[in-house]
């Protein structure tokens, strides 16, 4: 198959020969990739290849040392509001003085949202994750999945075009992590919005993404892509069945395991 | 109930010296009998001497409180936010910060002379330097993720630390705050002692001059009695703030 197939659409988020040293170590060579409007890119790779630190070049929480990444053809130069990070630790990420609702409000309050339209807009953005019953409640009463979840809503009162998400399910239960995956995957889908997934479960990765992007550490670097021809909506028996996410699943697992040896 | 029985020693130890001051016949220019301290007591609250000394006190220590713990907090911030900053003034904090804030007293007294302005400026001296110290520590204690939060949601400087710095370190900012108030006092009753002419620090000096050892004995327990009430209620707007049941709220 094509592995390296260029997304059909006009890129939206561009690597122009990207590479980054931070105190004289070189922890990224240059990196070529094209993002999609409305893609759902995965990216996996052992420990170390440079995962989130491709993520956090996206977000403009890190700025390249050599090269450009470029958003809507314009170079990356801070964060921007309609670029929303989900982080993996959830925990830390919430700002434990606040409830659920104050939680998401922080978001409005950074876009400068009417101070009358906040609660309605709030109100929605809790069911969208089902935690309406939980506005009152405070980041320490809720579980791991509920936390994620209202991670998920306050980055989604951003209405953010581009959904950067690191490790995001990596701290959950089983049970959680799939309910929590198909959740991604409807709102991506009635959002439009671009997804750039980290994760390091690579079923997790052919699961939800378009397209895997596989990283090789010291430095890090893109080894290889792989499209995932498998149907929408996905579904976590019939999709885990289909036997291209099972040859797919081979294909990564053995390009992993040369990796690490 | 469990509460009386704390009191029996002390009130036995009272009843205890005011027998024995009776049977001694006890003439003294530095004891006094246990009823004539409470007399003395009664009559500085009635006629008011005690009440204005408390408040001259409390406004020259909350004044300097005020002025230290705001530039303090304000330095503190800065500098736990900005590490390079930090660093480079961290010499300079450790030179200034051991001086000990009552030996500025002659200095300031020549720069101010007697009255509230020389008081509150060594009550000033004497909070900045832990609240500055305690902030920086709180500061720079804030967990990561959070500030890059706020960095990622595009908060500027002002809302950053509206929003995320000082909510965040508001529970050590109490502590630093509760450890200032009590420096606060010690120092304002130690320059009414040395001399300014304000305050229970110099009602006791002249309870002490004027040979009146009932007065001096009851403005001591005053300032004491002063003192633990500041505290408890500092306790108990800090068990309101920031205890399990009542965390901050913040209106959405």
């Amino acid at each position: 198959m094509d592995s390296l197939a260029l997304p059909t659409c006009e890129p939206l988020i561009r690597f122009c020969g990207v590479a980054l040293t931070l105190g004289g170590r070189r922890i990224l060579d240059p990196i070529a990739l094209d993002i999609g409007r409305g893609e759902f890119v995965c990216v996996v790779g052992p420990s170390g290849c440079g995962k989130t630190t491709l993520l956090r070049l996206i977000a403009g929480l890190y700025l390249p040392t050599e090269g450009q990444v470029l958003y809507g053809g314009k170079p990356v130069a801070g964060p921007r509001q309609d670029i929303a990070i989900v982080f993996q630790d959830y925990g830390k990420a919430l700002l434990p003085w606040r409830t659920a609702s104050g939680n998401v409000s922080l978001a409005l309050e950074a876009l400068g949202t009417p101070r009358a339209q906040r609660p309605a807009r709030i109100a929605a953005l809790l069911a969208k994750v089902g935690l309406a019953q939980h506005a009152d409640k405070f980041p320490g009463q809720l579980s791991g999945g509920m936390q994620q979840r209202l991670q998920i809503a306050r980055c989604l009162a951003q209405e953010p075009s581009v959904l950067l998400m690191d490790e995001p399910f990596g701290a959950l239960d089983a049970m959680t992590r799939q309910a929590l995956q198909d959740e991604v995957l409807g709102l991506a889908a009635s959002s439009g919005a671009t997804v750039f997934f980290v994760t390091h479960d690579l079923e997790e990765a052919i699961y939800l993404g378009d397209r895997v992007v596989a990283l090789k550490p010291n430095p890090g670097r893109v080894a290889d892509m792989f499209e995932v021809r498998l149907p929408r909506p996905r579904d976590q028996l019939a999709t885990r069945e289909h036997p291209e996410f099972l040859r797919l699943r081979r294909t990564l697992f053995d390009f992993i395991k040369e990796a690490e040896a | 109930m469990s509460g009386w029985r704390g009191l029996v020693v002390p009130l036995g130890v009272l009843a205890a010296a005011e027998v024995a001051a009776l049977a001694a016949g006890l003439q003294s220019d530095s004891l006094a009998r246990p009823s004539e301290i409470a007399a003395a007591a009664g009559v500085a609250l009635v006629d008011g001497t005690i009440l204005r000394a408390t408040v001259q006190t409390l406004a020259a220590a909350g004044a300097g409180l005020a002025i230290g713990t705001s530039l303090g907090l304000a330095l503190g911030i800065l500098l736990g936010l900005f590490r390079t900053a930090g660093r480079l003034a961290e010499f300079s904090i450790e030179a200034f910060r051991p001086i000990p804030s009552v030996a500025l007293i002659p200095i300031v007294l020549l720069i101010f002379g007697f009255g509230y302005r020389m008081e509150i400026a060594i009550v000033a001296f004497a909070t900045f330097w832990p609240i500055l110290i305690l902030t920086q520590t709180a500061i720079a204690g804030i967990e990561p993720r959070l500030l890059e939060v706020s960095r990622a949601l595009g908060f500027g400087l002002g809302r950053r630390v509206a929003k995320i710095v000082l909510p965040a370190a508001l529970p050590r900012l109490f502590v630093a705050f509760r450890l200032a108030v009590g420096i606060a006092l010690i120092v304002a009753v130690t320059v009414e002692i040395t001399g300014n002419t304000l305050g229970l620090g110099y009602a006791l000096m002249d309870a002490q001059q004027s040979l009146r050892p009932a007065l001096m004995f009851a403005l001591l327990l005053w300032v004491g009695l002063v003192g633990w009430g500041l505290n408890a209620l500092l306790l108990w707007a800090q068990a309101r703030l920031f205890g399990p049941a009542a965390m901050v709220e913040a209106r959405p």
